[in-house]
């Protein structure tokens, strides 16, 4: 099955990357966009058998960095 | 006596030979080679150095993959016997990466890449790295990197501050790190991480000398013991 994990930047944590793409559409005359945060989308292919225990030590251990992220993982329906 | 010095490369190191040069001018004899891939380190080291560059090409984060390659179990292990570890760069990625120092690095606030000279102050000169300098010293070493921006959360800053952990910090805005941090040291004073680079400051050909005095002390404290 497909599994989604989303990680983004903790609350708080400066995002140069999200602030210049900010601007970047700014530049390309679009209005309204009051903040743009930069973040990270896995897609995993996984058996049924793998626990969502294992996702999370997936996530925690390797795909985000918890000191500035957080994941979000989401079961994606065939 | 002399010091059994080892420097780890990882696919994309690119300092790891710099590395290895400026431990042997100070020391005296070349540091060992360690391939990331290589599941022990070698026996009674005296010094382990973590080089720059881009590890496994910065992919996923900086020093993400390198922290997981079998080497840094070693080199975690090692750490824990008080085995002295530098990371210069990259190698500071990998170190934060590993959990051996808290934080991480984010990119620049800038954006850009910086690579240039930098003035630095010495804010701690009590360590087995920083004993060569005096305290507050003003010294010049070179950075050259994209994600050098140090972050911690506001509890582990001050922790890292009242315990004496900052080693380093820039003396002029370069990437945006948390309370100027160039470099930090673990619980011990045993593990140092920086994002400047010591080991291009070493000789007068390099433009300075200013980093020499970190491998002088480090080899002076150790070879000693």
């Amino acid at each position: 099955m497909k599994v989604r994990v989303h990680v983004s930047l903790k609350p708080g944590v400066l995002d140069p990357q999200g602030r210049a793409i900010h601007h970047a559409l700014e530049g390309l005359g679009f209005s309204g966009v009051a903040d743009v945060r930069a973040g990270r989308l896995f897609e995993l292919e996984v058996d049924e058998s793998v626990t969502d225990a294992a996702l999370d030590e997936m996530a925690g251990k390797l795909l985000a960095n918890l000191v500035i992220e957080n994941y979000r993982i989401e079961r994606v329906p065939a | 006596m002399s010091l059994r010095a080892a420097v780890i490369t990882f696919p994309g190191s690119n300092c790891d030979r710099d590395m290895a040069a400026a431990l042997e001018q100070v020391a005296g004899t070349p540091p060992l080679r360690v391939w990331h891939g290589d599941a022990a380190l070698p026996d009674r080291l005296d010094f382990i150095a973590l080089p720059g560059g881009f590890s496994y090409g910065d992919y996923l984060r900086s020093g993400a993959m390198a922290a997981r390659s079998p080497v840094m179990q070693a080199v975690v292990a090692a750490a824990a016997r008080g085995v002295p570890v530098l990371g210069v760069c990259n190698g500071f990625q990998v170190l934060t990466e590993a959990g051996l120092l808290p934080g991480a690095l984010m990119r620049n606030a800038g954006i850009r890449f910086v690579c240039r000279e930098v003035a630095l102050t010495v804010a701690n000169n009590q360590t087995l790295f920083t004993a060569g300098y005096a305290a507050g010293q003003a010294i010049r070493i070179p950075v050259a990197h994209h994600d050098g921006n140090y972050f911690a959360d506001p509890d582990t800053l001050d922790r890292l501050e009242g315990e004496g952990r900052v080693a380093f910090r820039y003396a002029e805005p370069v990437n945006g790190s948390a309370r100027n941090i160039a470099g930090v040291l673990n619980a011990s004073g045993t593990v140092l991480g920086m994002m400047p680079h010591p080991e291009r400051a070493v000789e007068p050909a390099h433009g300075g000398i200013d980093g020499r005095a970190l491998f002088e002390a480090a080899v002076a404290a150790l070879v000693r013991a």
